[in-house]
């Protein structure tokens, strides 16, 4: 049972991750290997802020602004004139590589390469659930999780915005002859996943109880195999994906002897392969129909 | 008053120049076929009058000049464009196409609108929370004319509705068109290669070779001009 609460605890972290991978998917049909060092960037201005003497939950929240503020600017100058989701692909992921190096050395200059002490966002208590041990922290954190899964279900499903999202990921052109804003919605949406990057890199460093340049980079390893588990274009999926990989990883690593934890990414990485041999669009993604 | 007047329209992508100083009129409530072959330039007249391509020329839409608006300004004032190839949302449902086609009214509006053309498209009424891209290619373009008349627009642009469609759902098309003009007074322009269909429906209609009007009357005296009967009619 301690090993299900550390590897949910672990699958956690991933799940935020992945879930973020999959709102800037969904909102650009764009993947953004940046994603992580953006996240990770963000979580340094956070820890700033808490170190000034911002209670965390305030830092959190003007983190999470920032990032949407970077994530749409970001968009607007760089991706824009890439040609956006219609323009070479290659040389988007390119350019988000080269974010990637920018972002970490620059995180590196500015807050140095020495580990920043972050504390428990929810304490360091635990309590006792069918005689192990479960931090309050997993607790707290799986109860984000299920409001954001929830809350971001409602916005693609429910709303306006979600709507244009949804319909300028799945046609550019046709949506902007139906009215929709194409350029804002787009922003909108590389801000929204650039601010839920920012929780996430958040709660990885309050888990880690630290915040490096480096630390996202596992962890992302892990939140795209999340997100490739879950499907790519499903919230609830991200988590799910994300809890079954911590899980799996934490018991694998746990209860078979010849996998030791220098061997921890192999388990998550062989059910993902197993998954995607048998339902290639992940476990909770739509898959594509198109007719001719 | 004419609703929409091109004059001296010119566009194309890049250094290739497509339209060569195109001039034509849309009355409201009118049906206006423009014929071409490949190439001719059509599909570009049609992105050009939507916004989608830089142009020259001047574009007047019910007295106000509207060339060089962006799409998302034009749909706002009364003008929807059904590209070629359909241009629906093929993850999206029917009843998410719609809405999307609604963008930009108000959502009392559009719930009611969406439950008017389900009920005049039924096909689209069965298949409700269907993938558009699951759809065929005569569905589609249903959905795609019903996605377009829901911003309820003073002029709607259809690029080759006929183009891979089966005849009788092609007759079908056209019946639709010629009846949502009739019963709602959308003034339609239509770019076509089949001349027979689009000329039975027409009013007015327009021959364009190679990014000029080489013709224009009305219907009838182009389906009895022996350039077009011979070039389009296949007669």
């Amino acid at each position: 049972m301690q090993r299900v609460f550390d590897g949910l605890a672990a699958g956690a972290v991933y799940a935020i991750l992945a879930l973020a991978i999959v709102v800037i998917f969904r909102a650009s049909g764009l993947l953004n290997f940046a994603q992580g060092e953006l996240a990770m960037f963000t979580t340094f201005i956070a820890w700033t802020l808490l170190d000034a003497g911002i209670p965390w939950w305030a830092a959190t929240l003007l983190a999470m602004v920032i990032g949407f503020v970077i994530g749409a600017v970001l968009y607007r100058l760089l991706i824009v004139r890439l040609g956006g989701p219609s323009g070479n692909p290659l040389a988007i992921v390119i350019v988000t590589i080269g974010l990637f190096l920018i972002l970490n050395d620059g995180a590196g200059i500015i807050w140095g390469s020495n580990p920043a002490k972050v504390p428990r966002v929810f304490g360091d208590g635990r309590v006792e659930i069918l005689g192990a041990g479960i931090a309050v922290q997993v607790i707290g954190l799986l109860g984000v999780l299920a409001v954001l899964v929830i809350g971001f279900g409602l916005l693609f499903q429910r709303t306006k915005l979600g709507l244009a999202l949804r319909a300028v990921t799945a046609n550019q052109e046709s949506a902007a002859l139906a009215g929709v804003k194409v350029m804002t919605t787009l922003m909108i949406g590389w801000g929204l996943a650039a601010g839920i990057g920012a929780l996430a890199g958040t709660f990885t460093a309050s888990q880690n109880l630290g915040v490096d340049a480096n630390m996202m980079q596992v962890a992302l390893i892990y939140a795209f195999a999340a997100a490739t588990l879950g499907g790519f274009d499903s919230p609830l999926g991200a988590v799910v994906g994300g809890l079954i990989i911590g899980l799996v990883s934490e018991l694998v690593v746990g209860y078979v002897d010849i996998i030791g934890p220098d061997l921890r990414l192999l388990p998550g990485f062989v059910l993902v392969l197993v998954v995607l041999l048998v339902r290639p669009q992940g476990l909770f993604g739509s898959a594509r129909v198109a007719r001719a | 008053m004419s609703l929409l007047t091109v004059r001296g329209l010119r566009a194309g992508y890049g250094p290739v120049e497509v339209l060569d100083g195109l001039d034509l009129d849309v009355d409201a409530g009118e049906v206006v076929v423009v014929l071409g072959a490949n190439g001719a330039g059509k599909t570009t007249t049609l992105r050009a009058l939507s916004g989608m391509i830089p142009t020259h020329g001047t574009i007047t839409l019910d007295g106000t000049d509207v060339a060089g608006r962006r799409p998302e300004d034009l749909v706002r004032l009364g003008v929807a464009h059904v590209p070629q190839g359909r241009g629906t949302f093929g993850e999206l449902d029917v009843v998410e196409n719609l809405r999307v086609g609604g963008f930009t009214r108000p959502a009392a509006e559009v719930a009611e609108d969406i439950e008017r053309w389900l009920e005049m498209f039924p096909r689209l009424g069965e298949r409700r929370h269907q993938s558009a891209g699951s759809m065929s290619g005569g569905e589609q373009q249903m959905l795609a004319i019903a996605r377009a008349l829901m911003s309820r627009p003073r002029l709607l642009l259809l690029d080759e509705p006929s183009l891979g469609l089966a005849p009788l759902v092609t007759q079908d098309v056209f019946d639709r068109i010629s009846g949502i003009n009739r019963e709602l007074g959308t003034a339609v322009l239509v770019v076509e290669q089949n001349a027979n269909l689009a000329l039975a429906v027409a009013n007015r209609g327009y021959v364009l070779e190679t990014g000029r009007i080489v013709a224009s009357g009305t219907a009838t005296e182009l389906a009895a001009d022996d350039t077009v009967r011979r070039a389009y009619l296949g007669v």
